[in-house]
């Protein structure tokens, strides 16, 4: 008796997590219309720590192929949009690609935000020769992957140039601590990009810390930093830890600004920082009060069906799909050599955020914009071109 | 000066928690003789019941502050007497190594169904006391969260030392640690004594759960991992199934996490932290105040 009372409480639980491992299958692919759909895979961090950043992405990739689907498709055919959780966590996103490719048979895959779950995905895309385009990664080394690994997004180098920039002429900072999360490729990426222009820029490098995303306690490394005193703190992480870094700062009674790259971008950040950010700058791709009329058409249709006002990320999400669209369009083809090669060869795509061009290098050249914090909103302060963020330092010797 | 006083403040603070789980496995440990992976997800659990608490009866007073720890200290002692009750009272008879993978099982368990009902975002955790910085003269800052971990710590320590050296039920743990079969041939209630264990250290991984999550004011379903592992290590250094050597285990863990991070070499944290540890057991293999047992065969 107690064998059987056994075997049944292990049957429980065995269907127990048979439900969980097989609870969200994706959904069988579209209605039976006239026309085959063309597939598109997206893997995003739908869940987990950086949710935020997944989410809106998914939210303007989604609002970008109903769009396309509701003017006719493209080449006739809709495009059916698969979308892949990687749950924010390493590892994961090797493996929802490889589904996608193998299992879903999409023709092009669009993602990620986070540069370290980009160049996983990326040498799986590159080997299967599908397209891919990550909307927001910026770190140089995702397209360097291969030649069919694109972006619709600035560098890390210009990213950091910019910021470099900012701090040296509107902050009027010279001695600037910079606290990294070495665990992300993008996050050391940036700081890498940004001491160099700041040191070129006769600035000053006090101090430089680093933490492992995930970590929750960045006393240490604050106190460290307030002992040398800089007048500005930069802080290219993720928005979950930045959070709580500005917040720990405040309680450590260190009140200089604190300025950071596009990870910062959720609304999470609030959230989690509470007042601890207020006044301090962050810089990124687009925002929502940019002047243009693709722009702003994609604002209002976003608020109109989010509620909201898109972000940065969900603007390169959206233009991510309307370039793959626009590339489809221009092959005459939906896959293969054509699709990669027409997508390759974009010039002055006009989407939410600007005008998109893919280098001989598959990046695309672009603007930031400076974004600070005030009243607990996020508010648009300056645009630096890349002609701009490059004329700051002093020229180079030969 | 100023710098060296904050850096060790800040590993107080941090090493008090990592001490308070490091008991519940010390404890569990000492008793069943294997060890409760489960236990730093009693930890999430913990953090998880102030916050859901908090949001039930908001508080921003010290007693309002006092009675959601203990709530959630409740919450988890009797989750905690659940997880040994459906969990590792089948297999106490069978080999350790089968209570071992099942305890890593309960782990992944709570930690999914974490994620599966609190969703995997991190949630900003409130402050359940009125906070107030004290500044000192030199720039040392000390928070009233720093101080309530400091504060409560020493306090439920004490309590624990009291309840294993002087009441009944804590003779009675002591006598199943020296020998379980002649602890029960005098008359000991092996279950009630277990359960009582596992009530115990759950209770503390709950307080400790809610005083991190006071300081750093994040919590998410994955929480436990890193500190769980840290405060098991801690555990092993001061001698597992040695109660004064968890603690010291853990303050010592914190503070020497602390004054890595804060130093040039903060990629290398864990590494350093660890290798520190690794030579602490080459010189002390029963850990700092544990006596080595040689097995009888």
């Amino acid at each position: 008796m107690r064998a059987h009372a056994h075997i049944g409480r292990w049957l429980g639980l065995g269907g127990l997590s048979a439900v969980l491992l097989f609870g969200c299958r994706p959904s069988p692919s579209g209605p039976d219309g006239a026309a085959e759909p063309i597939r598109v895979g997206e893997f995003a961090s739908m869940t987990g720590k950086e949710a935020a950043f997944g989410q809106s992405s998914h939210k303007g990739t989604l609002l970008a192929i109903e769009e396309i689907n509701a003017a006719g498709g493209v080449l006739g055919r809709p495009l059916h949009l698969i979308t892949e959780d990687n749950q924010s966590k390493p590892g994961e996103s090797a493996t929802v690609v490889r589904k996608l490719i193998s299992r879903e048979r999409v023709v092009a895959v669009l993602g990620e935000v986070a540069s370290g779950r980009s160049l996983e995905a990326a040498p799986i895309c590159q080997q299967s020769r599908i397209p891919m385009i990550s909307p927001s990664s910026t770190n140089p080394k995702v397209t360097e992957m291969g030649d069919c690994i694109f972006r619709v997004c600035f560098l890390d180098s210009f990213q950091g140039a910019a910021l470099a920039r900012f701090a040296r002429q509107t902050l009027q900072s010279t001695r600037v601590a910079i606290l990294s999360d070495a665990a992300a490729p993008y996050s050391v990426g940036l700081a890498a990009f940004f001491r160099e222009r700041f040191l070129a820029g006769a600035g000053q490098v006090v101090a430089e810390q680093k933490y492992s995303s995930g970590d929750k306690d960045f006393k240490a490394q604050l106190t460290a930093i307030r002992a040398a005193q800089p007048e500005a703190i930069f802080v290219p992480g993720y928005y979950t830890e930045v959070g709580l870094i500005a917040l720990q700062a405040r309680q450590l009674g260190i009140s200089v600004p604190l300025f950071g790259g596009d990870g910062w971008e959720a609304p999470e950040l609030i959230q989690i920082a509470g007042t601890a950010l207020e006044g301090n700058y962050y810089s990124t791709h687009f925002a929502p009060e940019v002047e243009s009329t693709v722009a702003q058409n994609f604002v209002q249709k976003f608020t109109a069906k989010y509620g909201a006002a898109p972000d940065a990320i969900a603007a390169l999400g959206y233009d991510s799909a309307l370039l793959l669209a626009d590339a489809i369009r221009r092959a005459g083809a939906a896959e293969g050599a054509p699709l990669r090669d027409a997508i390759a060869s974009t010039r002055d795509f006009s989407g939410a955020s600007g005008l998109t061009t893919i280098d001989p290098q598959r990046n695309a050249r672009k603007s930031a914009v400076m974004i600070t914090i005030r009243d607990g909103r996020f508010c648009y302060v300056q645009t630096i071109t890349p002609e701009e963020a490059l004329r700051n330092e002093p020229s180079p010797g030969p | 000066m100023t710098e060296f006083l904050q850096q060790l403040l800040n590993g107080l603070s941090l090493g008090a928690v990592y001490a308070l789980i490091a008991l519940g496995y010390t404890m569990v440990y000492g008793v069943l003789r294997f060890i409760n992976f489960a236990h730093s997800d009693v930890f999430m659990v913990g953090a998880f019941a102030g916050y859901y608490l908090n949001r039930w009866m908001p508080s921003d007073s010290m007693a309002g502050g006092l009675a959601i720890l203990a709530g959630s200290m409740a919450f988890c002692a009797l989750l905690g007497v659940v997880i040994e009750r459906l969990a590792y009272r089948p297999l106490r008879r069978r080999s350790r190594l089968n209570v071992l993978i099942t305890a890593i099982g309960v782990s992944l368990l709570l930690e999914y169904t974490g994620q599966f009902l609190f969703g995997a975002a991190p949630k900003p955790f409130p402050q359940l006391f009125p906070v107030r910085t004290f500044q000192f003269a030199g720039g040392l800052i000390v928070s009233t969260n720093q101080l309530a971990v400091l504060v409560l710590t020493p306090l439920l320590l004490a309590a624990l030392h009291f309840i294993v050296l002087k009441t009944r039920f804590g003779t009675a743990m002591r006598a199943i640690s020296f020998h379980p079969v002649a602890a029960t041939l005098v008359g000991i209630n092996l279950d009630r004594v277990i359960s009582f264990t596992f009530a115990l250290g759950s209770a503390l991984a709950a307080a400790g759960g809610i005083l991190y999550s006071l300081n750093y004011q994040s919590i998410d379903p994955l929480m436990g991992v890193l500190p769980g592992l840290k405060a098991f290590v801690a555990a092993v250094v001061g001698g597992i199934g040695n109660i004064p050597g968890a603690a010291l285990g853990g303050l010592l863990l914190g503070i020497i996490e602390t004054f890595v991070n804060g130093s040039r070499w903060s990629t290398a944290t864990d590494a350093i932290a660890f290798a520190l540890l690794i030579l602490i057991l080459l010189f002390r293999p029963a850990g700092l105040l544990g006596k080595l047992e040689v097995e009888k065969v």
